[in-house]
């Protein structure tokens, strides 16, 4: 039995892996899928020179944390048991608490707490080295799309 | 009355787009993504060409909503940031001679960023342009709105409050 759950939480992250290079923009960022759960998800950025906002600092710009938790944050509704067949970005609030280390990796870890018919809402961190001293949080809402009945997905 | 002869207009347009180039074109993650400042006055429109590594749904295909987010950040900063510098630029004296010099001051740091999704990014070309509806002495309050083929059709909106350099 827990096998069979290993075996599943294997192919599970595999897919995910997989769907996530499938991304164009997340497989450019260098994202990668670190794990995945029924409605939670963590993935990770590496550093990356090219990624710099602010070349005084060498800080990676909010936008990459922006990509990542936005990636994030849909894998993790994507994973939730009432899985939609699709989902999109409705809104995504980001609330920055500190500057990322330059050259340190940055991770996300986002929880779908809530599906309604219409809207998943999802709540996420972002940190280097510490989960409890994050980088940015976020709060976003998302679209459920039901695959229509006999049609695809 | 003695009144100095008015700079010629090249002397200044290059002052202007110097300016803006050293706030926007030594920012790697400006240039990673390829947005571009286009300025008439000392209005900025941002554009951002398509290219297929900012794609998120490769069935649709759509914008990443990363990308998207990214690009509305980049231009809610640069014109923020922007709007100092030409207020010290435009404003004469020491200030303006600070900036002359390549004495900026340090960037806006965000502190948060609400990004609205209105419709999907289409794959092509973007543009955004941003408003300080705010700017006090240690808080700013900046909206941005970004359209692909048509000004009145919005794809995405955001609003962000940033800590001003001290």
């Amino acid at each position: 039995m827990a096998d069979d759950d290993q075996d599943l939480a294997d192919r599970t992250a595999a897919l995910a892996q997989a769907f996530i290079n499938a991304i164009p923009h997340s497989r450019e960022l260098g994202m990668r899928l670190v794990e995945i759960g029924r409605g939670t998800a963590e993935m990770m950025v590496p550093y990356d020179d090219r990624f710099i906002g602010d070349p005084t600092t060498g800080v990676m710009h909010g936008g990459v944390m922006t990509a990542l938790l936005d990636s994030c944050s849909g894998a993790a509704v994507m994973s939730h048991p009432e899985a939609p067949a699709g989902t999109a970005t409705i809104d995504l609030r980001i609330d920055y608490m500190r500057p990322a280390e330059p050259g340190a990796e940055v991770h996300a870890r986002a929880e779908c707490y809530r599906v309604t018919r219409n809207v998943a809402f999802v709540r996420a961190i972002a940190f280097t080295h510490d989960a409890d001293d994050p980088v940015a949080t976020s709060a976003g809402a998302f679209t459920v799309e039901r695959g229509r009945s006999g049609g695809e997905a | 009355m003695n009144r100095r002869p008015p700079e010629p207009v090249q002397v200044i347009k290059q002052r202007r787009d110097a300016a803006l180039e050293r706030l926007a074109g030594n920012v790697p993650f400006i240039a990673y993504l390829g947005v571009q400042f286009e300025r008439m006055g000392d209005e900025l429109t941002a554009r951002l060409p398509f290219d297929d590594k900012l794609i998120g749904n490769p069935f649709l295909p759509a914008l990443h909503g990363g990308a998207t987010g990214a690009f509305l950040e980049i231009t809610a900063i640069v014109e923020l940031a922007w709007s100092v510098v030409w207020q010290m630029m435009e404003g004469g004296g020491e200030a303006a001679e600070e900036i002359e010099a390549g004495a900026f001051p340090p960037m806006p740091r965000t502190i948060d960023f609400t990004v609205d999704y209105l419709r999907s990014g289409l794959p092509r070309d973007a543009y955004a342009r941003a408003t300080v509806n705010r700017s006090g002495r240690r808080y700013a309050s900046v909206h941005v709105e970004a359209w692909q083929d048509n000004r009145a059709r919005l794809f995405a909106q955001a609003t962000g409050h940033f800590m001003m350099p001290r």
